[in-house]
């Protein structure tokens, strides 16, 4: 194909704005981790803070030594284990009998699953009846709610059509119960889409902050983006809370201590990040948008 | 097996959707959900004889409005711009590195932002650098819905392109071929095949954004506000919050109702309109 001067012009010019735009989303991060790896001095200087010009642990140290950012951590991985967990199972329990046409009032219950995508009760509603429930400060508020989503259900449920009709009426043939089909044949077979499914339920937990500062009072139970929102988001008064009362520490450590956590924070998802990034986006294809 | 399923939505779904009552009673904790006294509307007509509610409803039409027209487009053009790029190795880089803001909460996000748009941030650094003078990004109505704006895109941007990516890969490359022969340059190429091949995604996708139209941001706004900027970034989301605290949960429920109210009108309209507008063919359902 012969290339025009113009094509090449733009093609140039397209390759540096998308490699501007990749620095874009790289350099928010990349500058919290200089500033948390800063002395407190370095990081009050104005600057672009590319990469640190003297290395300091300090504020890593102050942040780890600090008994609820570890309650936070705890907390945190539990939720996410327990959450995907329970999520993924009972989600492609819940996408079984609609993905199969002989499941009377199919439709029906279908459209009552996805009317809840459109329209919910609202913050209130749902936290009396979180309240009612009992769940408040327990790790089941956090996990109840979100466990079956119906956006998961029905990307599940259309990963279970595509598959082939007479692999289930094989199974019935040897004498297979629903159960067994779903456990020995049905989900062995969707391991993409559950992969899928737990990676956004895994983030989702790990990220979840408003729920838990609503549903969980009592600081033991609390997760860590909960702390961490405090600590960002309201500074100042909140790190002497933490403990940290010494005034000159206060002034010229704020932001430090704030990147240190922030980084502490999201170092699982960084690490994990670069091996699980493709099942994220095969999962938004798998689905797709419809419903 | 369906029941427990049905169990769980009636719980957690359908059940606070019933609790919406006491939008339309005074509620006492004492009296319960169901026990309160009716008090019709008044608490709607609380609401918008108040000045905080008019206020949040303004803002969020702003903001939602700012974001759709601003935002809407960015993926489809990021995906097009790395649709065009022939280096595979520097397309995946890209791609990968635009859509890791996705993964963090704004929490997170919204921690780095204070720092980065303060006063000694980066941001300002970078006035500098330019000469202009330093500006109070996160105190200043103006500048706070920049912000506010500029970073929503970069981080829903690479991931909104990820869709439209798939979208572009399954364009027949005989059209490609055809419009070769044909004498088409790759503009031309752009606008008369690639475009319209977009066009149902597009739909899609605009309808679903029209669902969250009044809900996306409340994460972000919460992270990233401050009573300075109240006037222009107080939206209906964290004024219920302001009113849940309050203990105003009547009134609370009342805004957030009218809220989704108008979020499944716009969604259900958006999506009879494409279907009309397609002779039945498009449209979510």
């Amino acid at each position: 194909m012969r290339v025009s001067l113009g094509e090449r012009i733009f093609s140039i010019f397209n390759l540096i704005a998308l490699g501007v735009l990749g620095l874009l989303c790289l350099y928010p991060f990349l500058y919290t981790l200089t500033i948390s790896l800063s002395t407190a001095a370095q990081a009050n200087t104005p600057g672009f803070h590319l990469y640190p010009t003297e290395i300091s642990w300090t504020s890593y140290r102050m942040v780890l030594s600090n008994p609820d950012i570890l309650i936070g951590y705890r907390n945190t991985v539990l939720r996410t284990l327990l959450g995907t967990g329970l999520s993924v199972l009972c989600c492609a329990v819940a996408a079984y009998p609609l993905s199969r046409k002989e499941m009377p009032h199919r439709s029906m219950i279908t459209f009552l699953i996805v009317f809840t995508m459109l329209f919910n009760g609202g913050l209130v509603p749902t936290y009396l009846i979180i309240k009612q429930l009992g769940l408040i400060n327990s790790i089941w508020s956090l996990v109840l709610p979100t466990m079956l989503t119906a956006f998961n259900v029905i990307i599940i449920k259309n990963f279970f059509q595509a598959l082939p009709e007479s692999l289930v009426e094989s199974a019935r043939m040897d004498g297979a119960g629903e159960w067994r089909v779903l456990f020995n044949i049905y989900l062995p077979l969707s391991k993409p889409v559950l992969a899928t499914v737990a990676l956004w339920s895994a983030v989702f937990h790990w990220n979840a902050w408003f729920d838990a500062m609503l549903y969980i009072t009592d600081d033991q139970n609390q997760v860590l983006q909960t702390f961490l929102q405090r600590i960002v988001v309201e500074s100042g008064t909140e790190l002497m809370e933490l403990g940290i009362t010494d005034s000159s520490v206060l002034q010229f450590t704020s932001e430090t201590i704030k990147a240190a956590t922030i980084i502490i924070t999201i170092l699982p998802i960084l690490c994990v990040y670069p091996f699980v990034q493709k099942h994220f986006v095969k999962g938004i294809l798998l689905g797709g948008v419809k419903e | 097996m369906v029941l427990p399923v049905m169990l769980f939505f009636l719980i957690f779904n359908y059940l606070p959707m019933a609790g919406l009552v006491i939008a339309f009673k005074e509620y006492v904790i004492a009296d319960g959900m169901f026990g309160s006294k009716w008090v019709g509307l008044d608490n709607f007509a609380r609401l918008f004889a108040s000045e905080d509610f008019p206020r949040a409803i303004r803002n969020t039409l702003v903001i939602s409005c700012l974001r759709l027209g601003f935002g809407f487009f960015a993926p489809v053009i990021l995906a097009l711009m790395l649709n065009e790029v022939r280096i595979s190795w520097y397309k995946r880089w890209v791609q990968t590195l635009s859509y890791l803001p996705h993964f963090f909460s704004w929490v997170i996000l919204g921690g780095i932002f204070l720092m980065i748009f303060g006063t000694t941030g980066p941001a300002n650094q970078l006035l500098k650098l330019a000469g202009a003078e330093p500006v109070n990004f996160l105190t200043r109505d103006g500048w706070f819905l920049t912000v506010l704006i500029l970073t929503g895109i970069w981080q829903s941007v690479g991931w909104g392109a990820i869709i439209y990516i798939a979208a572009l890969s399954g364009i027949n490359p005989q059209l490609y071929e055809a419009a070769t022969i044909d004498g088409a340059n790759r503009w031309q190429q752009t606008l008369s095949i690639t475009l319209p091949c977009l066009v149902p995604t597009m739909i899609t996708l605009f309808i679903l954004s029209l669902g969250q139209f009044l809900t996306t941001g409340f994460d972000q706004v919460y992270n990233m506000y401050n009573p300075l900027v109240f006037d222009v970034a107080d939206i209906v989301d964290t004024y219920v919050l302001r009113r849940m605290f309050g203990l105003e949960l009547s009134l609370a429920t009342a805004a957030g109702l009218f809220k989704s109210g108008v979020g499944l009108v716009l969604v259900v309209g958006a999506n009879a309109l494409a279907r009309k507008a397609s002779g039945g063919e498009q449209g979510v359902w």
